[in-house]
């Protein structure tokens, strides 16, 4: 018989040489919202759980200098019930809100939604969109690694052995900036991502756009950036026309798989009416 | 005697708080999976892993030779089984059949078909020793379209199966099973005489009944053959009866216990685990616990059909339909036996047609057999048909509700499946529809309106309620009827009704197979209807008793004393002065004066009342998407009688609820390998709570004159109108006649794509 252990370690020096020494496969565990689903059926069969919720300052939202550090660990109620954190990254908070039930949402993290490497995770186009930075930890070190350099395919993480994601980090953000995401599901809830889509972006006085970042989720093997939907809407007050170039610049960055939960031609052309309905929400909120 | 006047009943139409209700909210309530019994093993089967294979050989000595493993069982270790028609659950099921559902013999027929089980110690053994069994196949061609199995040259099946219904019968075998035919007058000469024909071609997907508690039983064989069951399904008697076949025992020696039901909707009417248990635990002498995962739920229970249903109408230009054709094809899943026959003769049962024809092809492929969900087949024949009379509605510019009323059966109007509607209620749910509110609402851009209505029988049948007075004058009922919808409440309200009493006096209980007479299985809409009438006329029983009790108690003739307000009372003033006598105050003298006071009834009931429904239904459609939000529904239905209201409330609301994920979202993807690829809830999608607009329940009360209180079942036909309300209200919102079901959203975008 199998068999299966358990360790909650209390620093990261601790949790990094736990992972770096485990013999056989080692899970971290943080909301264990997928995990485990996975153990349950089956799908992974681990030698090691490492529970990572014992670190001090893995749980929790600190502002710093204008901007916000969430620890890996941090509960998705908890993102959603911060203040601060909701007034300047609403898109990256609505998008972490989505992730699994209710119930879900008390234990499931930001670091699990992105380390579990699903192409549709809910989480990740917003952080990507947002410029959010984790921070890994390892045996060699620390490093900040862009969030959209994680995830290199479904189910894979350019994570080395022995290394954990601590924290995220999300920029002070410039004056008139905000953000959005949308998703597509087939019903209102409890439900995995067809296509998901982050805005962010910044107007000046006059209401142009002077920055924005586009992200999708289950569109690709990995979440991808739009900058032809960016290229094309900087410099625009958000009208028809830019709209309609982001709309074809998100097609064009498409490259899915048509599955259970859909077929190629509907994901590529929900891509393109998201993106544009996810930047109208984000210019609002912006101030344009 | 019947309680036929509302205004006099006392108890019947109030919404008391349900006796079952607290152990269910708190968590106190025992389903299937939460029996345990000392020593008990764990078991667990091995599933098929292709669509369509030969069994060459099943080595089991790998999985024997692990310790803790006590048995392994396989088709060898039941009996071979003749071919029998079995007349136990709901809906047709041969006993062959079934055994070979429960483990296969010889053949695999579709993914996750059960090969082999073990029963071992511990879970992760049984496991371990399922993966030590080596199942050599032959591979052979399957075949899962409905369509694609009817064609010459399809992966047969059963090379036995000679198509039935037919003249000559055919002498090649096919997987079709069955063809049906219902028809009145002369239906290609009276399409002759329309103005108007409509014409389509519509398909339903397999949906599954979605209880929320899977499959699951503890079987204890004992040394003397004396088998108990624990399991959770809608019939006890049906789960003995087909266990004794199935394993070759006699029926007095299987005593079957009903646990808590966590919802069936058709789904468990027939078995999968039980006779496996019993294999396994008279090879062990322990009890045997099989529980389900919701992976096996989906791909080897259930479902129910997917079809094919071709309409054809004729109308005048006012709207008369001067004659109907309808053919349809079901999915039966592995086996035969799809509810193609229901379908036919509910499909336009609605209507008053004079030519009218009906055909139906009961048809094998390599998917689970399906088994009965509410209102079986009714449903998917009605999107047919009720979308066909929305395209006739539209050709010939009339209000769809008026051209329903122009139809309408109404008593005295004779059905194509052969009897004379008398007492029915459906006129009066299409004046509803027409004077609600909701149907002159305003709506917006993007939003459109449907109407559609359904049919169904309704049965009665056998049951058996004993009512018994405790000693201190509070009454215990006894039914045979799990309770899946509130049954335990509307038994002890009628029973309160009849003796005068508050319900919170009496309390009710479901007995097993030794403690209570045979009773059929909940299903068909028959139990209030059935088994009520049998607690009825137990309770009256008992009430005539307890008069004689009083008698013997005054020292006056029986007849003498009257039964009111719960109390005897004389029955005036020659018969003597006496005080009023209450339940509990004769219920204490029992033994002076006769001993217990009880009563048990057996019936078949007969004279169900059919039901009927018209639904309204609101949708706002998002052009970019596909995606369709259900902005408004409103549900009217003939109930009869409304015995405990809010619970017939909750039957039509459910309904409504799962025929709405059935138009919506709801199928099975299978893959090119022939395997189910949405065997769980987060991709096969029943809708969730915020999927759902409140839906109101608009309750009409058409008496069945043939049930004391006038009662009709209420549970089924509620899924009926909605596949089509939904697709025409879509058609409404968009101008796009969705003749395929669900209409998901990839579909509906595609859709607007290709116009």
């Amino acid at each position: 018989m199998s068999s299966l252990s358990y360790t909650a370690p209390t620093s990261v020096n601790e949790a990094v040489g736990i992972l770096a020494g485990a013999q056989g496969l080692a899970k971290i565990l943080s909301g264990g919202t997928d995990l485990l689903v996975q153990l349950r059926s089956g799908r992974t069969k681990p030698d090691i759980i490492v529970d990572t919720k014992k670190i001090p300052g893995i749980m929790g939202i600190r502002e710093v200098d204008g901007g916000f550090v969430i620890g890996a660990a941090t509960p998705c109620s908890v993102i959603g019930e911060h203040a601060g954190l909701s007034a300047a990254y609403p898109g990256v908070v609505e998008a972490s809100g989505l992730i699994g039930s209710t119930q879900v949402q008390g234990r499931c993290t930001l670091a699990g939604n992105l380390c579990n490497a699903s192409p549709a995770a809910d989480s990740v186009p917003a952080m990507i969109a947002a410029r959010a930075t984790a921070i890994v930890v390892g045996p060699s070190g620390q490093r900040a690694v862009p969030v959209e350099q994680i995830v290199t395919g479904p189910g894979r993480t350019s994570l080395a052995k022995g290394e954990f994601i601590l924290e995220f980090h999300l920029p002070k953000p410039a004056p008139h900036s905000s953000d959005a995401y949308l998703r597509f599901i087939p019903r209102t809830e409890m439900d995995i991502a067809v296509v998901g889509v982050g805005v962010s972006l910044t107007v000046d006085a006059a209401g142009v756009i002077t920055d924005a970042r586009i992200a999708l989720g289950a569109v690709a093997p990995t979440q991808v950036l739009v900058p032809d939907g960016a290229a094309a809407i900087i410099g625009s007050k958000l009208d028809d026309a830019a709209l309609a170039k982001l709309d074809a610049a998100a097609r064009a960055v498409c490259n899915p798989i048509t599955d259970k939960r859909g077929t190629i031609d509907f994901r590529i052309k929900i891509a393109g009416v998201l993106a544009r309905r996810a930047a109208t929400i984000a210019y609002k909120r912006a101030g344009g | 005697m019947t309680y036929l006047n509302k205004a006099d009943l006392k108890v019947v139409g109030t919404r008391p708080i349900r006796p079952d209700g607290v152990d269910k909210v708190t968590g106190r309530a025992v389903f299937g999976a939460d029996q345990a019994l000392p020593g008990m093993l764990v078991g667990k089967l091995l599933r098929s892993t292709h669509a369509h294979a030969k069994i060459v050989s099943i080595d089991t000595s790998k999985a024997l030779a692990l310790k803790g493993v006590k048995a392994v069982v396989t088709s060898a270790d039941f009996p071979d089984i003749p071919s029998e028609e079995a007349f136990v659950g709901e809906g047709p099921m041969n006993f062959r059949d079934l055994s070979r559902n429960v483990m296969a013999r010889g053949k695999v027929l579709y993914h996750g078909h059960a090969v082999a089980a073990v029963a071992a110690t511990t879970s992760e053994i049984a496991d371990a020793a399922l993966a030590l069994i080596d199942v050599k196949y032959e591979v052979l061609p399957f075949v899962i379209d409905v369509e694609e199995a009817m064609k010459p040259g399809a992966p047969v099946l059963h090379n036995d199966l000679f198509t039935q219904g037919t003249t000559p019968q055919p002498t090649e075998p096919s997987n079709v099973a069955k063809r049906v035919q219902f028809a009145l007058g002369d239906v290609d000469a009276a399409f002759k005489t329309a103005d108007v024909i409509v014409e389509g071609r519509y398909t339903t997907e397999p949906v599954h009944q979605a209880y929320i508690e899977p499959h699951a039983c503890v079987v204890s064989v004992g040394a003397d053959g004396q088998a108990i069951i624990y399991s959770s399904s809608q019939g006890h008697f049906m789960v003995r009866a087909y266990c004794a076949k199935l394993l070759g025992m006699e029926l007095s020696n299987i005593r079957a216990m009903p646990s808590e039901i966590g919802g069936g909707f058709g789904g468990k009417t027939l078995v999968y685990l039980e006779p496996v248990a019993m294999a396994l635990s008279k090879q062990t002498g322990r009890p045997v616990k099989m529980v389900m995962t919701r992976e096996d739920v989906f791909r080897a229970t259930g479902p129910t059909s997917g079809g094919v249903i071709e309409v054809k109408l004729g109308a005048k230009k006012d709207g008369t339909i001067v004659a109907a054709e309808a053919i349809l094809k079901f999915q039966a899943g592995a086996f035969p036996g799809s509810p193609v026959q229901p379908g036919c003769m509910t499909c336009f049962a609605m209507y008053d047609l004079k030519d009218v024809r009906i055909i139906g092809y009961d048809v094998v492929s390599n998917r689970p057999k399906v088994a009965a969900y509410r209102a079986p087949g009714a449903p998917i024949s009605t999107f047919g048909t009720e979308s066909a009379m929305d395209e006739l509605a539209l050709k010939l510019g009339m209000d769809p509700i008026e051209l329903r009323l122009k139809n309408a059966a109404k008593d005295g109007t004779k059905a194509a499946y052969g009897p004379t509607l008398q007492n029915i209620g459906y006129i009066p749910t299409l004046q509803a529809a027409k004077a609600h509110p909701h149907y002159s609402a305003p709506l917006g851009k993007n939003q459109g309106r449907g109407v559609a209505s359904g049919f169904w029988f309704n049965i009665g049948g056998e049951s058996s309620g004993s009512v018994h007075v405790n000693e201190d004058g509070s009454v215990s009922i006894v039914t045979g009827s799990p309770d899946i919808g509130g049954s335990r409440a509307s038994m002890a309200m009628m029973c309160a009704e009849v003796l005068g009493i508050p319900m919170e006096k009496v309390r009710p209980v479901v007995g097993d197979t030794a403690t209570i007479g045979f009773t059929h299985l909940t299903g068909g809409s028959r139990v209030t209807f059935a088994t009520g009438m049998a607690v009825t006329q137990a309770a009256e029983k008992v009430r005539d008793e307890l008069k004689v009790r009083a008698a013997k108690i005054w020292d006056i003739p029986p007849e003498a004393v009257e039964w009111k307000d719960g109390m005897a009372v004389p029955a005036g003033a020659n018969a003597g002065g006496f005080d009023p006598l209450s339940l509990a105050d004769i219920a204490i003298k029992a033994a002076k004066t006769g001993g217990p006071i009880i009563s048990e009834v057996s019936v078949n009931a007969q004279g169900a009342g059919p039901g009927f429904a018209t639904h309204i239904c609101d949708v706002e459609v998002d052009p970019e998407t596909g995606f369709t939000t259900v902005l408004r529904y409103t549900a009217i239905q003939d109930v009869g009688r409304a015995i405990h209201p809010s619970y017939v409330e909750g039957q039509i609301q459910g309904g409504a609820a799962q025929g709405i994920g059935w138009a919506l979202n709801e199928e099975y993807i299978y893959n090119a390998k022939g395997e189910l690829d949405n065997p769980g809830f987060l991709d096969y999608r029943v809708p969730v709570a915020s999927d759902m607009p409140m839906i109101e329940a608009v309750m009409i009360e058409v008496p069945n004159p043939r049930h004391p209180f006038g009662a009709k079942g209420v549970g089924e036909v509620p899924i009926v109108p909605p596949l089509a309300a939904v697709a025409n209200a879509v058609r409404s919102a968009t101008g796009l006649r969705m003749a395929d079901l669900p209409i998901s959203p990839p579909k509906l975008r595609a859709a607007f794509d290709a116009r």
